[in-house]
């Protein structure tokens, strides 16, 4: 016995209120972040991440102030990403309560960022968060690539490779999402997270396409990652972290009750 | 009313474990503070870090708080969480090598870039996550937290202390290392009680309740 695999939900905030956005297209609105956090809190969440998916064109104080909230009232590992560009931007949040900062956009275009934030405030705050795609085709070896803007966006980096250089620069840990996966429920694509988990030697979470509680374990399972996130099917009660749980222990996962 | 000081020397964010004590002693005052008259006149100090070690310990030195804990520890509670546990030891790895306050004898250590458990099975640095604190003694601190809670850590360096009867807990992760120590009105842990939910709020608001005796 000793750490337990993490399970954490998601929240996606936009202007204050939860989203779930399909393949970042199709949003529907999901509620209140603080009511849901104290949910997910109540219910054994290991940590709780948001996702400010306006930061980058709205004002970015409402996050802060639903960080600052929800760190009042729940005492558990709080990370928050999107719009995260500049050294002020990481103080502002860690300020209002978070753990951990996710820093994306601003990683592809300025890696030194990454090396920055972390000897400025650790690299237990920092999650580089890597958005990837499979661009491989099926004869070929696998391979994936960094894109950029919600997917649409390709690099030409190796995802692989960028998930080396992100922790040699001071990443604590990687936010892993599969492009081709995310809102699709088709489970997370396990290739790419273990050869990222695989690669590095910091924790990884694994995101994009959980659709039901085997997916979960898979990701963990097969796909070695440290931890598992997931918004739809916790957000709109298909299942609690409870449930999760209990399928990963019945699977051979240590997990916290 | 009694009053709580949580030093603040400019490493990290001490927001959480600010408003986590308030939630648990909310009759208290709680102060965030590097002022040493403020701090010698709380009742209890809460003595807390992240990051990197040497950036830790020069902001300790140049605002001279080593001095400061180690007067107020004679007299009454201290709390050190994290890298505030470790700063209290001889001496860490990190940083290629940094002398810390020297108040409880003992080393930090790296876990390693190989780090596996007794299987051979990989384990990743830093230890991240939710894991099982054993209590080695029945400590005030402990009261109303089972043997055996998880709670949340974060780090990639971890205590060995010279004296196991100082030991107050441990924790495993490919080896057994010291998660909690204990010295007369000195409580440290590596665990963060801020981001351990129900266990660690108990920790703490049994640690605004202490009086320094065991």
């Amino acid at each position: 016995m000793g750490l337990a695999k993490r399970v954490i939900p998601c929240l996606d905030v936009d202007q204050g209120r939860v989203m779930k956005g399909v393949q970042f297209v199709d949003i529907r609105d999901a509620g209140d972040p603080v009511e849901i956090a104290k949910r997910y809190d109540q219910q054994g969440a290991d940590e709780i991440t948001f996702l400010d998916i306006t930061a980058s064109h709205e004002d970015r104080d409402t996050m802060v102030h639903v960080v600052e909230d929800i760190a009042s009232q729940v005492f558990i590992p709080l990370t928050v990403g999107g719009g995260i560009r500049q050294l002020s931007d990481i103080r502002k949040m860690l300020n209002a309560g978070a753990d951990k900062v996710g820093i994306n956009t601003a990683a592809v275009f300025n890696p030194e960022f990454v090396g920055e934030a972390a000897a400025r405030f650790g690299s237990q705050c920092i999650v580089v968060a890597i958005d990837a795609k499979k661009v491989s085709s099926e004869n070929e070896q696998a391979r994936w690539e960094i894109f950029t803007h919600g997917g649409r966006k390709p690099t030409g980096i190796d995802a692989v490779e960028w998930a080396v250089k992100m922790v040699g620069l001071g990443a604590g840990e990687l936010l892993l999402t599969s492009m081709d996966r995310d809102g699709t429920k088709d489970g997370f694509d396990l290739a790419l997270t273990r050869a990222v988990s695989d690669a590095v030697a910091v924790p990884v979470i694994a995101s994009g396409g959980v659709g039901n509680l085997e997916h979960l374990a898979d990701g963990v399972i097969e796909g070695h990652a440290d931890a598992v996130l997931a918004a739809s099917i916790f957000h709109f009660g298909q299942h609690t972290m409870g449930e999760a749980k209990k399928r990963m222990e019945e699977r051979g996962i240590e997990v916290r009750w | 009313m009694q009053k709580l000081a949580i030093i603040d020397y400019g490493m990290g964010n001490l927001h959480s474990v600010s408003k986590a004590v308030q939630t648990v002693a909310p009759e208290q005052e709680v102060i965030v503070t590097s002022c040493p008259d403020t701090i010698y006149q709380a009742d209890r100090v809460i003595f807390p870090g992240v990051g990197a070690i040497r950036d830790c310990m020069s902001e300790i030195h140049r605002l001279n708080i080593g001095e400061i804990v180690a007067n107020f520890v004679k007299e009454k509670p201290v709390l050190g969480i994290c890298v505030g546990m470790q700063a209290l030891m001889n001496f860490s790895e990190e940083n290629g090598g940094v002398d810390c306050l020297g108040l409880v004898d003992g080393r930090v250590k790296y876990f390693g870039d190989q780090h596996v458990d007794q299987d051979g099975t990989r384990l990743k640095v830093p230890h991240m996550g939710w894991n099982i604190v054993h209590q080695q003694v029945p400590h005030p601190l402990w009261k109303d937290v089972p043997q055996d809670t998880r709670f949340y850590f974060v780090h990639s360096y971890h205590i060995h202390c010279d004296n196991a009867n100082k030991v107050a807990a441990t924790a495993n992760y490919g080896i057994t290392f010291d998660a909690a120590l204990f010295d007369n009105n000195l409580f440290a842990v590596q665990f963060h009680p801020e981001k351990s939910q129900h266990a660690g709020l108990q920790l703490l608001k049994n640690f605004t309740q202490w009086n320094g005796k065991f």
